[in-house]
């Protein structure tokens, strides 16, 4: 998929709006998130997603297992942590297999997987955040991220964003 | 005017509105996209939301079985 042109006919009269915080980097709540995301995004929302903690893993450049950080225990830490291809699932990860498990069947069953889901958020320009002081801890920064990230926030700038909609901490 | 044409049938949630936005977005005004879709999910949901979002649903018919046609202007 490549860049669109997302003009529409018409705009609604009031765009709905829905939030979602990841926090954490399993490979099944990332799946609800983009899930989530790319569904409202496509049926009109307006769509943010702040990425903080485990949830870093997601939108990192490197992703699979890489030296990303800045000083000797981030980068350890950001080695085990991973990327976006190397994200554990919340239970009964029998040390990485599943996930490859979860993709296999999802691409045999015909249902997005989420290195599709992500690349649709890309394309439906979902606001991607990134958590200001989880980079800090981690020793991160923006370009250690996908271009498509729109930001770096504090707690409140994302309340300003999210006013008005819903929000859901996965 | 230009009709094009989508089918979702084997598609899933989220994607099946996720490929009918997409295609739409890359329509000209006045373009008519032809969804074929499955009953349930999509049938409910793929024309209400094109509403929503200010495109005019022209048709909505049964093709066989569980697929419907839905005929969405831009």
């Amino acid at each position: 998929m490549g860049a669109t042109d997302f003009a529409l006919g018409k705009l609604p009269t009031e765009q709905k709006k829905l939030s979602l915080i990841s926090f954490s980097g399993d490979f099944d709540k990332l799946v609800a998130t983009f899930t989530l995301a790319t569904g409202a995004a496509a049926v009109g929302y307006e769509v943010n997603i702040f990425f903080t903690f485990w949830g870093l893993d997601a939108i990192k450049k490197k992703q699979g297992r890489a030296f990303v950080g800045k000083g000797f225990l981030p980068k350890l830490f950001g080695f085990f942590m991973g990327g976006l291809r190397s994200a554990p699932v919340s239970r009964l990860n029998f040390l990485g297999l599943s996930p490859k498990i979860f993709r296999y069947l999802m691409r045999n069953k015909n249902v997005a997987t989420l290195e599709e889901l992500v690349e649709a958020a890309k394309v439906l320009k979902i606001n991607l955040y990134a958590c200001e002081m989880a980079m800090h801890i981690l020793g991160l920064e923006k370009t250690d991220f996908i271009h498509e990230v729109k930001g770096v926030l504090g707690v409140a700038t994302f309340l300003e964003l999210s006013e008005g909609g819903r929000t859901i901490f996965i | 005017m230009a009709t094009f044409k989508l089918d979702i049938t084997r598609e899933h949630c989220p994607m099946t509105f996720v490929k009918t936005k997409i295609e739409l977005s890359k329509l000209k005004s006045g373009d008519v996209l032809e969804v074929l879709l499955t009953e349930g999910e999509p049938l409910e949901n793929v024309p209400k939301s094109s509403t929503e979002q200010g495109f005019k649903v022209l048709e909505v018919s049964h093709v066989e079985g569980a697929i419907h046609k839905v005929l969405i202007q831009k």
